[in-house]
């Protein structure tokens, strides 16, 4: 296409293929909405810089600082870093010696436990999703329903015979425990949405690999895989962001040690008997956004670049 | 094609090979049942799993040497489903035929009493049928909301310009919340004294703004907070639709001179139409199972309990397993049927196309 560069490419921004450029009009339009939108979580983050008795004021105080004058006092708080530090270690009786809250530990848990997962659940489901693609059984669609079925129910009916089923055979509270059942319940979505972009591929590069003597093994991982990497990176991030955030299994099957994040802030909320600390929660909140945050970051970039490489599409 | 390996033979039963799988089940059969008699019931357990696991080594090596591919592929996520999903869902089934609540030892088979006392005493009770209709109305507002927003957004951004790749970040960053925070913290936004949403409406009319005093506040209260964070979902598939379209088909058309409505019928739809179905289908189940942001935001009053808040007391707060297990299983009759429903037209869409 336009083979001179763009005013935006001279200011040092990347243009991404197989897309038109927005005007002056639509990027502002974009840019208000986009702000918008996040306005929520920005108050979150907010927050978590303020007292209780700031985050409770009225009117609320939006702003860390007067901007030289420019924002009213009754809008302006001090920021303090104190709901960060007592994340992990505070008092929690007013006048005794802070404690840890082992919050550490839940971070870990909640990182390991979801990205094991979430991996297992990608390898698992993408050869499956390969499998039902290009060798479909007898009765496949059957199959892919079935596989559908398992997320149809409540959650709260499959726990019973799950919590009984981990305390016969003691992987109640236990790491493979919760990873095998956070496996499982990635499954659906991984085997669906990469059985999707597997069926958008053109089987004709594949035959023609075939005819060259390439093998089954060679033709998935050379051919296949590297047209799905952007499949891949958007079910990972959507993976990721549903275990991250899985509360109900997590409650009622990881022990003290293999406690997730979302369980232990459930407690900090309900904690205490003084209504919600909105500062502390809005902390291990802000602190619990970063890792999946990063991760989604670095993966935009396959995220968006679709399936364009060249291949003839059906 | 170069098919090298011939139809090979199965190895004979006593022949130590790996594609062996009936000497493998023979052994394991053995020596699971030697250690179920001999060993304590989670140091057998073990056992048996390392036995499984022989004997699903010699069903894959038996599979790949005689070209069984689709099974093959499709086995070791069948494996999880079956041990982690489907199993426990055969037996809350069987549960379901049973009496049992969970705080208390005895179990005692009734039946089908428990689907019947559904179908007759509950249902004709206004409070089951409320629930059925609230669930049926929180689908359809919320998931029509998730699809209209997510998919202006995504056409929003599926232009290039400046700091899209920050400004897509901040859009997405909803769906990567707890949802406890979000319960909470819209529960802060709206509450009446300190909310923000509350003092912004008192400073225009001033007076005070309770959301959650009319049933059509709490449900909008809920529904706002359900779209904004699931639309970012819907957004991220539709965009990758969106940018996969391949640039030549839009030069074509510009050549051509066609429409714009007629461009995005023709190029663009066909490119998105299997990620918005399947957004559509996975936010439309997870919609029907929706309880947690009614619960932290407002515990089922003012008319907004659904099904499955209401399978949750009854399961969990009330301990009546059985019972809630039959519940969630005509509800799982229903979302199947309407599954169905939904891909049959789906299918049928995509073959007159």
């Amino acid at each position: 296409m336009a083979t001179s560069t763009t005013f935006w490419e001279k200011l040092g921004f990347r243009k991404a293929s197989g897309v038109s450029e927005a005007g002056w009009g639509q990027t502002l339009f974009a840019g208000l909405i986009s702000l918008i939108y996040f306005m929520p979580v920005l108050l979150i983050i907010i927050t978590s810089f303020k007292l209780q008795t700031e985050a409770l004021a009225v009117p609320p105080k939006f702003f860390p600082t007067t901007f030289f004058g420019l924002v009213p006092e009754a809008y302006v708080f001090t920021p303090t870093l104190e709901n960060f530090t007592s994340v992990f270690s505070r008092a929690f009786t007013t006048g005794a010696a802070a404690q840890s809250t082992g919050f550490d530990r839940f971070f870990f848990n909640s990182m390991f436990i979801a990205g094991s997962s979430v991996l297992l659940a990608l390898v698992i489901g993408t050869l499956a999703a390969y499998g039902f693609s290009r060798y479909p059984l007898k009765g496949n669609d059957t199959y892919l329903f079935i596989i559908l079925t398992t997320r149809m129910l409540p959650a709260i009916v499959v726990i019973i015979p799950i919590i009984l089923m981990f305390r016969i055979v003691g992987l109640s509270g236990s790491y493979p425990g919760i990873i095998f059942l956070y496996t499982a319940f990635n499954l659906p979505f991984t085997i669906w949405m990469m059985k999707s972009f597997f069926d958008e591929l053109s089987p004709d590069v594949e035959d023609a690999a075939r005819i060259d003597g390439s093998s089954e093994l060679r033709v998935f991982f050379k051919i296949c895989l590297p047209q799905v990497i952007a499949g891949l990176a958007a079910t990972f991030v959507f993976g990721l962001i549903l275990t991250w955030n899985e509360f109900l299994f997590a409650l009622l099957l990881t022990g003290v040690d293999t406690r997730t994040v979302p369980v232990a802030m459930n407690q900090a909320v309900a904690g205490g008997g003084i209504g919600v600390l909105w500062g502390l929660l809005a902390a291990i909140e802000t602190l619990f956004l970063i890792p999946v945050f990063l991760v989604t970051f670095f993966l935009q970039n396959h995220l968006l670049r679709g399936v364009t490489f060249g291949t003839v599409k059906r | 094609m170069t098919m090298t390996a011939t139809q090979q033979q199965t190895p004979g039963f006593l022949n130590v090979a790996p594609d062996n799988w009936k000497l493998a089940i023979a052994v394991g059969l053995a020596v699971s049942t030697a250690a179920g008699s001999l060993l304590s019931a989670s140091a057998s357990f073990w056992v048996v799993g390392a036995m499984v696991a022989m004997v699903a080594a010699s069903f894959v090596v038996y599979a790949y040497r005689r070209h069984y591919y689709g099974g093959l592929l499709v086995s070791p996520a069948i494996a999880v489903l079956f041990v982690m999903n489907i199993f426990p869902l055969l037996w809350s089934l069987g549960l379901s035929f049973y009496a049992y609540q969970s705080n208390q030892q005895s179990i005692r088979f009734v039946g089908l009493a428990n689907y019947a006392r559904l179908l007759t005493d509950d249902l004709k009770a206004p409070e089951l049928w409320t629930n059925l209709t609230n669930t049926a109305m929180f689908t359809v507002l919320t998931v029509s909301a998730q699809m209209i927003v997510g998919f202006l957004l995504a056409i929003m951004f599926a232009k290039q310009f400046p700091l899209r790749r920050y400004l897509l970040i901040l859009v997405l960053t909803p769906m990567m919340l707890s949802v406890v925070a979000v319960g909470v913290f819209f529960s802060y936004y709206y509450d009446p004294t300190f909310g923000l949403i509350s003092q912004m409406v008192k400073s225009w009319n001033g007076e005070q703004f309770i959301l959650f005093s009319s049933k059509t506040g709490a449900v909008a209260g809920i529904v706002l907070a359900d779209a904004w964070m699931w639309s970012p979902f819907v957004m991220l598939l539709v965009l990758a639709g969106l940018v996969s379209v391949p640039k030549y088909l839009y030069e074509a058309a510009s050549i051509d001179r066609v429409g714009s409505w007629r461009r995005f019928w023709t190029i663009t739809f066909p490119y998105i139409r299997g990620l918005l179905m399947l957004a559509l289908l996975f936010r439309t189940i997870e919609a029907f199972k929706m309880a947690d942001l009614v619960i932290l935001l407002t515990k089922g009053g003012n008319d907004t309990m659904t099904i499955s808040y209401h399978v949750i007391r009854i399961a969990n707060e009330q301990n009546k397993t059985s019972e809630g297990a039959a519940l969630s299983y005509l509800m799982l009759f229903v979302v199947i049927v309407l599954t169905n429903l939904y891909l049959y037209i789906a299918n049928r869409r995509s073959r007159e196309t």
